[in-house]
């Protein structure tokens, strides 16, 4: 067979696929495991950072998925706050393997899975709800974690990301500097209503400006600041009725608990 | 018994005649690339990734090391199947080599160096388009033996590394005040001086590389033939 006929030219294109992609293929499924768990990884420092620095957690793997472990419990909540269990496909819902990014693009509010990541301290005593957020930036899609104190009215911390932020404007959102101006703010108003944190316009603004409804904004990155804010805006919503829920039960908390014992 | 010692006394005559296994020639495959032929100051191949992933150290020795590592091995392969490769489709074939490279070191980097690849995971899909391994291929490793070839890639990726790397030296420094996260800036007492957010922007690389070519032509005398 010539070397430039076409039957060798098949031939030849035919086996180079097959040896390709039985490569990849075996690649594909050797590596599988520990994608999954670098991606589960990744998750839970990313929800963990809301709260604690890194640093704190631990250097491997096995370090962050014990302290994970130790202090975070998971549940996933519809748009009712009630918890949600089981999927539209009548799957168990494990709230860190929820695509956040599916559940913002869900046109229906009832549909969508609202994942909360409690932590607790040493005791078992729950100190932090810690809820995802993601919205639109300027140039691509941002996102983050916001932990809540119990109260369900502080922040305690947040910590965002982005995909495609400009370099030194709006991708500072991702800077710790940045992500601490929200500690301590609040996201209910006297009245008791919702009422989200505002990062304003311009930098270093007059101390006057900076309420417990605002933080100082980003000089050159106003877009991705209004992303955030209405980021934020939109889920607290979402979480609204969750909070109330949350806030009710801490109240009733020492009445319920004599029920409880009542009941026995 | 007889014939085995002289076949074993024939194989150390053929490697006697071999060339040395570090011959002139051979180091001249690998040391041409770093300065005379480099591929991104003198080729000019390579400046998407050149530019794109330059913003900080760690990130840029990642992509050098991808980059290595697919142009050794499609050098190695294609340079293996040089006299079974069907002239006509030789073009396809070499990117469906560098094609399956990138996309193993992509996989292997998802799998056990997450936080990195989720910075560059993008630019080493682009490796498959970066010029300077289908230049190797189609220049060198089609006419030369896998070893020269491989040679010939390990040359070309250390031009293109030591490049991105004395980019992303400067740019980080003087982008974000650290060296491979480490704030050095602050450490010299200089934590005055602000970050220069042009260089965080790919602007900056374009300047860097800029100045490397002027630097290195006043060197060498390199001039552009007209």
């Amino acid at each position: 067979m010539s070397k430039e006929s076409n039957a060798y030219i098949i031939t030849f294109a035919v086996i180079m696929i097959a040896v390709i992609a039985a490569t990849l293929g075996f690649a594909k499924e050797f590596l599988k495991e520990s994608q999954t768990q670098a991606i589960n990884l990744d998750t839970q420092k990313q929800i963990l950072s809301a709260i604690v620095p890194l640093s704190e957690v631990g250097e491997t793997g096995e370090q962050v998925n014990a302290y994970y472990a130790k202090h975070i419990e998971s549940i996933a909540v519809d748009i009712n706050g009630d918890e949600k269990k089981i999927n539209q496909e009548g799957e168990q819902i494990i709230p860190e393997k929820v695509s956040i990014r599916k559940e913002f693009k869900k046109k229906d509010k009832a549909e969508k899975i609202l994942p909360v990541f409690k932590f607790k301290d040493d005791a078992g005593k729950v100190t932090a709800y810690i809820l995802p957020v993601y919205g639109n930036g300027l140039w691509d899609n941002i996102w983050g974690y916001i932990a809540l104190e119990p109260n369900m009215k502080t922040v305690k911390g947040a910590v965002f990301d982005h995909k495609g932020e400009t370099p030194g404007l709006g991708a500072r959102i991702a800077d710790t500097e940045v992500e601490n101006r929200y500690q301590g703010k609040t996201i209910y108003n006297e009245k008791g209503e919702l009422a989200s944190i505002e990062m304003i316009k311009g930098e270093q603004n007059p101390a006057d400006k900076i309420t417990e409804h605002t933080v100082d904004g980003l000089s050159g990155a106003t877009i991705t600041a209004r992303g955030v804010n209405s980021m934020l805006e939109n889920y607290f919503t979402l979480y609204e009725n969750y909070i109330q829920k949350v806030k009710k039960s801490s109240a009733n908390n020492v009445s319920s608990l004599e029920n409880v014992a009542l009941v026995k | 018994m007889a014939t085995e010692t002289a076949k074993s006394m024939e194989a150390t005559v053929v490697k006697k005649k071999s060339e040395d296994l570090f011959s002139k020639r051979r180091r001249r495959l690998v040391a041409d690339p770093l300065d005379d032929s480099n591929p991104i100051t003198v080729q000019v191949l390579g400046i998407c990734s050149a530019l794109a992933v330059t913003a900080k150290i760690a990130p840029t020795l990642v992509m050098a090391t991808a980059v290595m590592i697919v142009v050794i091995g499609s050098n190695v392969i294609v340079s293996l199947l040089r006299n079974v490769i069907p002239g006509r489709i030789r073009i396809i074939v070499q990117l469906a080599v560098v094609a399956m490279l990138v996309i193993l070191v992509d996989q292997v980097l998802k799998a056990y160096f997450y936080d990195l690849a989720k910075i560059v995971g993008v630019y080493v899909g682009l490796i498959i388009t970066n010029c300077i391994i289908m230049g190797r291929l189609e220049a060198f490793a089609m006419g030369n033996k896998p070893y020269d070839s491989a040679l010939d890639g390990f040359g070309s990726g250390l031009g293109y590394a030591w490049v991105i790397l004395v980019v992303a030296f400067f740019r980080e420094l003087f982008g974000s005040g650290t060296l491979l996260d480490f704030p050095v800036k602050e450490m010299l007492g200089l934590g005055f001086i602000p970050n220069n957010g042009l260089m965080t922007n790919p602007v900056g690389a374009f300047i860097i590389i800029g100045i490397i070519i002027w630097v290195q032509r006043y060197f060498n005398g390199y001039v552009e033939d007209h």
